[in-house]
């Protein structure tokens, strides 16, 4: 496809071309076929990349996914609803708080039971927890990628503040499987919430630390503008959401204009887009919902309603016939579930929709003609987790 | 001054050799540790090794070659096996030759050359060849992409580099280091010699323009594309184990050394300690030529720990269109003033 970026169509020859997908890029003489992954350290996980190169240059690139297929989505049907909580938390492994929600929340509108306000606040805290944590480890991992060691210790090491929290407040630093249907497991620990005041001033300390050593760095800049563009309809055509999308400058966030959820509808938060849609812009809006993350677990901190935890639920959770289709603004981007219930203990049919899977289906258009570093820089600014790709 | 006792030929030039091959891996650990394992942590608010040794760790490194003497030699199938083996040797060796005409006092100095600078420039470009061998004896496609990236990038930063020195060269009026160390020993600055005349002051861009490059040779951050960790998860070495990447290892922090030690001697003024001369600059000299060469190497890798790399096409388009016009408009106003004064 020859297609420039700018002023792209659509059209149906283009697509054709892409279903082709280059499968038997083994065949190929000439150009030489470079195997990136499964077991690459850029491509954080288990995404294989069969690139086919001329001399530094990408022509085609097929990425190769499944290698760690769970099937999480069957397995669910073998599971009560209490139960499936524990399989999403593996969805996307590093905000799984963020995960649960949104299956929760399904569950809880087919019953039609509300979790207590207290409860939602809570829960919309540890959310906004567990995007930090998600996207904390971005901010480092992309200097990483590009070549620059220490930013990524620091993300770790402010992470683990958050990391602390949630596991003060859930019991599990990765998985805190702390969800109920119609509320929490508990409520917050004593000390927690000033300490949670504590950790976000130190978060927004660090998003300033990562704005001087990466984002005004001449070498960052060169490496990451122009690098990766997405035209934001062809973004929006390959279902790419979240981050990804509003770095292309589509004003769009599930939180604000999705279906209300959560406490996101009293909440005053900025949706941040930049128009260039490159690496950079990327990264640059990802840094901004960091910040904007901090601010909104502090104002969420200074409202916490008191009151119970878990709404009135009976013992053995049956859910009502019926389906039911959510969807919420994921760290990673849209995150929706579609539960098919037949009135039994457990769900008769879960429909999983990841952000990373589609988030990654741009990448055969995204890297052809790119330099071979520039596919790494593309793939870091993407930020996908493995597991919500596979599932 | 000569030595009271005659020493015959061979113990001497046994002696020297055992010198360079000493001072080699031990300015490598050096480098290693403090850099490496201690101001990297520093920076990255971890403590770094702690346990090895008793003290901060320092036997870690040491236990570290221990550990990958003792591991299998492991070569890949379709390797080119001699040329594998001998890569680390090249990239080591000429590690070792640079030193051999560092001089560290008035008579501490393992080879006087004539063309001191010249030799030195010379050889430390050999380890192109051990690291375009390694890519390309590795049959392996990251090796390969590795070993062709150092190729380009260091024929490129060869050019920076020599022109950097050249000013360093017109104004000492010599190739030969130990001249050169001389010329600014006994430099004044505007009439006053207090310090002599380190070619910092004169030659700050070629300083600058030599540890750009310097830093492009060692392949170090922002400059390290042959080894690229996150793209070609290490390059030209990816297939080396146990000592054969010690070696490349050695050879990556030896040379650091080699450069810090080159770059003291040309523009900070090298052994040389303003008012003391003979024997007690014969045993000062060294210790001021560490302290010097450790200045340096924290610049060096400072500046690896915090950059990120550029890509391949941009440190070329480095190379060629920014340092090489400044280093040649160095040398013709380095030439002007020297004529002029």
């Amino acid at each position: 496809m020859t297609a420039t970026t700018p002023g792209f169509e659509l059209d149906p020859r283009a697509l054709r071309h892409l279903a082709d997908a280059q499968v038997n890029v083994e065949l190929d003489t000439g150009d030489m076929v470079l195997n990136i992954g499964p077991q690459h350290p850029a491509t954080h996980g288990t995404l294989r990349l069969v690139v086919r190169l001329d001399g530094e240059r990408v022509v085609a690139a097929d990425p190769v996914i499944g290698y760690m297929h769970r099937g999480y989505e069957k397995l669910t049907e073998f599971r009560t609803y209490p139960q499936v909580t524990t399989l999403i938390n593996r969805i996307d492994w590093l905000s799984s708080f963020a995960n649960e929600v949104p299956f929760i929340w399904a569950a809880e509108l087919l019953m039609d039971i509300e979790a207590p306000p207290r409860a939602t606040w809570i829960r919309t805290i540890l959310t906004e927890l567990s995007r930090i944590a998600t996207i904390y480890l971005f901010l480092g991992e992309m200097g990483l990628q590009v070549g620059a060691l220490t930013p990524a210790f620091w993300a770790f090491r402010d992470r683990e503040l958050v990391l602390n929290l949630i596991e003060a407040a859930t019991g599990g630093r990765f998985h805190p499987n702390f969800n109920r249907i119609g509320g929490l497991k508990d409520d917050l620990p004593w000390g927690w919430i000033a300490e949670c005041r504590r950790a976000m001033r130190r978060i927004l300390d660090g998003c300033d630390d990562f704005e001087d050593v990466l984002v005004g760095n001449e070498i960052f800049e060169a490496r990451t503008r122009g690098v990766g563009i997405i035209p934001a309809e062809l973004g929006a055509a390959y279902g790419v959401s979240g981050a990804n999308l509003r770095a292309s400058g589509v004003d769009w966030d599930l939180r604000r204009d999705g279906r209300p959820y959560l406490a996101y509808p009293e909440l005053d938060f900025k949706v941040w887009t930049h128009p260039d849609g490159d690496s950079f812009a990327r990264y640059w809006v990802r840094l901004q919902e960091t910040r904007e993350a901090a601010r909104m677990v502090l104002q969420l901190l200074d409202g916490l309603p008191g009151g119970p935890i878990m709404a009135k639920v009976p013992r053995i959770i049956k859910v009502p016939e019926g389906e039911c289709w959510v969807e919420t603004e994921n760290p990673l981007g849209q995150m929706g579930y579609y539960v098919v219930s037949k009135g039994a203990t457990g769900p008769f049919r879960v429909k999983i929709r990841s952000a990373s899977f589609s988030n990654v289906s741009i990448l055969p258009w995204l890297l052809r003609g790119v330099y071979v570093p520039d596919v790494v820089t593309i793939l870091a600014s993407l930020y996908f987790i493995l597991g919500d790709i596979d599932r | 001054m000569s030595l009271a006792v005659e020493v015959p030929w061979g113990l001497i030039l046994a002696l020297k050799t055992l010198v360079v091959l000493a001072v080699i891996p031990l300015g490598a650990l050096i480098l290693g540790y403090v850099f490496l394992l201690k101001m990297m942590s520093h920076m990255q608010s971890r403590l770094g090794p702690m346990d090895p040794g008793g003290y901060h760790g320092w036997f870690q490194l040491i236990g570290d070659g221990i550990k990958f003497l003792q591991k299998e030699d492991v070569m890949p199938d379709g390797a080119d096996r001699r040329v594998f083996a001998m890569a680390p040797l090249v990239v080591v060796m000429s590690t070792f030759l640079v030193f051999a005409v560092i001089p560290a006092g008035p008579r501490l100095v393992v080879a006087e050359l004539d063309v001191g600078i010249f030799y030195a420039l010379a050889v430390s470009s050999l380890s192109v060849v051990g690291i375009l061998m390694a890519g390309w004896a590795s049959a392996n496609k990251f090796a390969l992409l590795g070993g062709l990236r150092a190729a380009g990038q260091l024929i490129a930063y060869e050019l920076p580099l020599i022109l950097g020195v050249v000013g360093v060269v017109i104004q000492a009026g010599t190739l030969d280091l130990q001249g050169i160390v001389l010329a600014q020993r006994d430099g004044e600055i505007f009439g006053w010699g207090g310090i002599g005349n380190p070619f910092i002051l004169t030659q700050i861009v070629g300083f600058a323009l030599f540890l750009v490059a310097a830093q492009a040779e060692l392949t170090q951050t922002p400059f390290d594309m042959p080894v690229a960790e996150s793209e070609l998860v290490s390059g030209y070495m990816v297939e080396y184990t146990g000592f054969r990447f010690l070696f490349f290892f050695i050879g990556e922090f030896g040379t650091a050394f080699a450069f810090a030690a080159l770059a003291s001697t040309l523009f900070l003024g090298g052994w040389a300690i303003p008012g003391v001369d003979g024997t007690a600059a014969d045993v000062l000299g060294p210790v001021v030529l560490l302290i010097k060469v450790m200045a340096v190497s924290f610049l060096i890798f400072w500046v690896r720990f915090t950059y990120p790399r550029l890509r391949e096409d941009q440190l070329q388009a480095m190379a060629w269109k920014v340092l090489i016009p400044i280093a040649l408009a160095n040398i013709v106003v380095t030439g002007v003033l020297k004529v002029a004064f």
